[in-house]
């Protein structure tokens, strides 16, 4: 007879390797929509999944199929007004409906839309660099604790006594110690034993301590490490004509990689966005990475901006404060010797970690900022330089695992 | 019937496993004993509407060899699903031996007791008895075949690469439509028969002996090198591409051999399933129908099963007309539903019409006939002997005809006496292969010179390739290693075209 069997419970996911082999095959044109919506973005939702579309032209799999034209004739359904002989004008658009055969393949969609999961984006954002789990510990030590309970102990102070506890202990200890005695005092009864003899155990009996030492239970806390739950992070970009859209595409990608690392430590991370040119100004998100300015550049324009905002809104004892530069360089005079200055002697003792991220033209050319900035020797400082997309996630693991090392 | 006495098997819409045991149990009676259906055995599983979808990607196999297109597949019914943009389908069943269905986890019972008495009894005995299927599939072995060729693939992926793996899946992919056989090959002669031939052929040659065939002075120069060029392989042109490819292929190694034939045999196995939809979905939809009735007529099942089975059933052989919204051609359901249907009619109470349009069948019994018919047909020659003029009037059939030469569409035949027997053969010829899938067949390799292959398009009434066509010859000439081409010739053999793709 027929066999009934339940495959629900069965492996749900068959097809996540044919998934795989999809993603892995059009990487580059999903990659492509992956930029877009990149770019389309705010670095603080960058960290989720994201609907792509791909040309279903470029996935199609081609076979040997009749073209339309030709002779030929097919049979619908449904006459209500034709006779033999009737002439029909042909349907605009391409020869002949093909009504005829397979019209539900008739979807014209251009794209092929589809989701990928969280994970899947970040893979293709960072270039299948895959997010490494020891961003956790890379950040270096915390400074905040939080008090947690943990259970009871028998020591503490006062205000942490436990009533309850301690009183069911006290019982349990009572009932323990009375109980051979009140067994020994009903014997005695029933052998009509001496007076004194009965009325010395009652004693023992009551001489047992109703509350003892040993009966106290406190409740007990432990002190657990704790993230300031508040960072904040300045974000500094030269935003004159040199810097090209390219650049800037890498700079939002370090920027927002940054941003992912600080927001698995911080609860709450905020954003400085500060653009300079030859002076500096704070603005939005959209401003900093999609308005163009011109005009010369002067960096230490920017760094005494961002001194400005975190003694105003950041003091260092209650934030993290964290500070991210990406420059493609280009400094002039004395220019990049004072911004070192600043850097390293008023900046760089209230930050948590300052990096600089170069972004030149050429990658055998030290600028100018590059090379005062090598002088710099502070294990919360660190820089690099990067010209291709993939380098960015490389670079950032580097300089964190410097200073988890530290 | 004590049943009557029993009272309906079930109320109300949840389903239990021993519910659709019992269900199953009743069905199988009916449709064994009273209607003597022939089936597999059946296997039913029951799966939650994830694994539909996993099913339906691969084509409704249990299991496939890994490849990007499967992915595809299941990303783009996914996301039609979640959208909402199509719902699932209730079931799927497999041609193997036992018989596998999936049912939904989502259905009500009355929808469970359908789709048994549809895929397990309907498609099922279909399968087991149509000659396509007898002669293409082995439903005992395809489950086998299917993990072997899953195993093989993973190893191949190991051992040569997933890329290498993957260009030769493609390439094949591209080609399966033409992997096909239509006919069987004959056996091989075995050496016994071979010996016989061999003195047969000897026998008539002394028998034909005369001497005088000697005094006849031969062409001195090179009558044997007039022979060889005139020598063509293969001799006759040959329609399974991937055939040949997986038997000729210069360049491949014996592993691309195998996953050739892995895809070539794939092909095979849903050949008939493409050429039998219209009967196959009408068979399955014209036994739920009865055999559910049956049920009822039983008082196995109450009138709100039947309410529920008939609201869906109505939907499934809806046929819209052609300028209605949501029209897709003719509905293989509504139309084999309707034929199955009307077979029986014909012989049950059969017109004056039906007599003169089918004497042999017109009041026999219709329950040999359609079983003859479900045996030896299919969709094409199916239409072309059994589709009755009354039910081409009921569906209001009419063919239109498309002439390139012609600047307006012209229609060619309705539904009136005139046209009914056009109108008919239009209609199966729509069914036939060849309206599907251009004839391209091998008609040259040049097994002893540049060791190119040559392809012949066979126009059917000036009908072109799409231009996909290109991509399909890069493919094939990946596979083959030589040059290859393409020619298209029009009826009268006259070249068209010749597309050639050096490698």
């Amino acid at each position: 007879m027929s066999i009934i069997i339940d495959r629900r419970l069965n492996d749900r996911n068959k097809n996540a390797v044919n998934r795989q082999r999809f993603l892995r095959r059009y990487k580059e044109q999903i990659r492509k929509s992956v930029t877009d919506v990149v770019s389309r973005r705010s670095i603080t939702d960058m960290d989720q999944g994201s609907d792509v579309s791909i040309p279903v032209k470029d996935i199609s799999e081609p076979s040997f199929h009749h073209g339309s034209g030709g002779d030929r004739e097919y049979v619908n359904a449904g006459n209500r007004q034709f006779n033999t002989g009737d002439k029909i004008p042909r349907p605009s658009g391409g020869g002949g409906r093909g009504a005829g055969e397979g019209g539900e393949g008739g979807e014209s969609n251009d794209e092929f839309t589809f989701a990928l999961s969280r994970e899947e984006f970040m893979n293709l954002f960072f270039d299948d660099l895959e997010l490494p789990h020891l961003i956790r510990n890379a950040l270096g030590e915390t400074r905040d604790f939080r008090w947690r309970r943990a259970g009871y102990t028998q020591t503490g102070v006062p205000a942490n006594l436990s009533v309850a506890r301690s009183l069911r202990n006290a019982m349990a200890r009572r009932i323990a110690l009375g109980a051979p005695l009140r067994r020994q005092m009903l014997e005695l009864e029933a052998a009509q034993a001496a007076e004194e003899e009965i009325e010395a155990v009652r004693r023992r009996i009551e001489r047992i301590p109703f509350v003892d030492e040993i009966d106290l239970r406190y409740r007990h806390r432990v002190k657990d490490p704790r993230p300031i739950s508040r960072a904040v992070m300045f974000c500094l970009m030269d935003v004159s004509a040199s810097m090209t859209e390219e650049k800037k595409d890498l700079a939002k990608r370090f920027f927002t990689l940054l941003y992912l690392f600080l927001t698995r430590k911080y609860e709450k991370v905020e954003l400085v966005f500060i653009r300079h040119t030859d002076d500096a100004q704070e603005v939005d998100e959209e401003t900093f990475f999609h308005d163009t300015r011109s005009g010369g550049t002067v960096v230490l324009s920017a760094l005494k901006l961002m001194q400005e905002v975190m003694a105003a809104r950041y003091p260092s004892d209650a934030w993290n404060i964290y500070g991210a530069q990406v420059s493609d360089g280009d400094a002039f005079g004395a220019d990049p010797e004072k911004s070192r200055a600043c850097l390293s002697e008023q900046l760089l003792p209230q930050l948590r970690y300052f990096a600089y991220i170069e972004v030149p033209d050429h990658d055998n050319r030290a600028s100018p900022l590059a090379h005062a900035y090598q002088r710099i020797d502070s294990e919360r400082f660190a820089m690099k330089s990067v010209t291709a997309r993939n380098q960015v996630y490389p670079v950032l693991r580097e300089l964190f695992n410097r200073e988890a090392v530290t | 019937m004590n049943a009557l006495e029993r009272g309906p098997i079930s109320t109300g819409a949840e389903w239990t496993f021993e519910l659709i045991e019992r269900y199953d149990q009743a069905i199988h009676e009916i449709a064994a004993n009273e209607f003597k259906l022939d089936t597999y055995p059946n296997q039913i599983e029951i799966i939650a509407s994830e694994q539909m979808l996993d099913a339906y990607a691969s084509a409704g196999l249990p299991i496939g060899y890994p490849h990007w297109s499967y992915g595809k597949e299941f990303i783009r019914n996914e996301q039609a699903y979640r959208k909402g943009a199509r719902g699932l389908a209730y079931e799927i069943v497999i041609n193997s031996n036992p018989c596998i269905s999936y049912l939904m986890e989502e259905n009500t019972m009355a929808m469970q007791a359908l789709v048994v008495a549809h895929a397990c009894y309907g498609h099922n005995s279909f399968f087991k008895g149509n000659y396509l299927f007898r002669q293409w599939t082995n439903a005992d072995a395809i489950i086998d075949y299917m993990v072997f060729a899953r195993n093989y693939v993973m190893e191949c992926e190991e051992r040569y690469g997933h890329e290498r793996v993957e260009e030769t899946l493609d390439s094949c992919h591209a080609l399966m439509s033409h992997g096909v056989d239509r006919y069987r090959h004959p056996t091989p002669l075995s050496v016994a028969e071979e010996r016989d031939r061999q003195r047969e052929r000897e026998e008539y040659a002394w028998s034909r002996y005369d001497e005088i065939w000697r005094t006849v002075p031969v062409r001195k120069d090179g009558k044997a090198k007039t022979r060889q060029l005139g020598e063509r392989f293969p001799a006759e042109p040959q329609e399974n591409l991937l055939y040949f490819i997986e038997k000729y292929a210069p360049k491949l190694e014996p592993w691309q051999r195998e996953l050739v034939r892995i895809v070539r045999k794939t092909a095979q196995y849903f050949y008939p399933q493409g050429q039998t939809k219209v009967m196959n979905e009408g068979w399955a939809t014209f036994w739920h129908y009865t055999l559910l009735h049956r049920l009822f007529d039983q008082g196995l099942v109450d009138a709100g099963f039947m309410l529920e089975v008939l609201a869906s059933h109505t939907n499934v052989v809806t046929q819209r007309g052609f300028d209605q919204r949501g029209y897709g051609g003719l509905n293989p359901y509504a139309l084999g539903f309707a034929m199955m249907s009307d077979i029986k009619r014909i012989c049950e109470e059969p017109t004056d019409e039906d007599r003169a349009w089918f004497p042999d069948i017109a009041g026999g019994d219709w329950h040999k006939v359609l079983d003859f018919a479900m045996r030896n047909y299919k969709d094409e020659s199916f239409i072309g002997q059994f589709l009755s003029p009354r039910l081409m009037r009921q569906f209001h059939l009419f063919a239109v005809a498309d002439y390139e030469d012609d600047s307006e569409l012209t229609v060619d035949s309705i539904h009136n006496e005139r046209g009914f027997q056009r109108l008919r053969r239009l209609l199966a010829l729509q069914y036939n292969r060849d309206q599907q899938v251009p004839d391209i067949q091998v008609v040259r390799y040049e097994q002893g010179g540049d060791r190119s292959l040559t392809l012949r398009h066979q126009q059917c009434r000036k009908r072109p390739l799409t231009e996909e066509a290109d991509e399909v010859m890069k493919h094939l000439s990946r596979l083959w290693g030589f040059t290859v081409r393409l020619q298209t010739v029009d009826e009268g053999g006259k070249e068209l075209d010749l597309k050639e793709v050096k490698h």
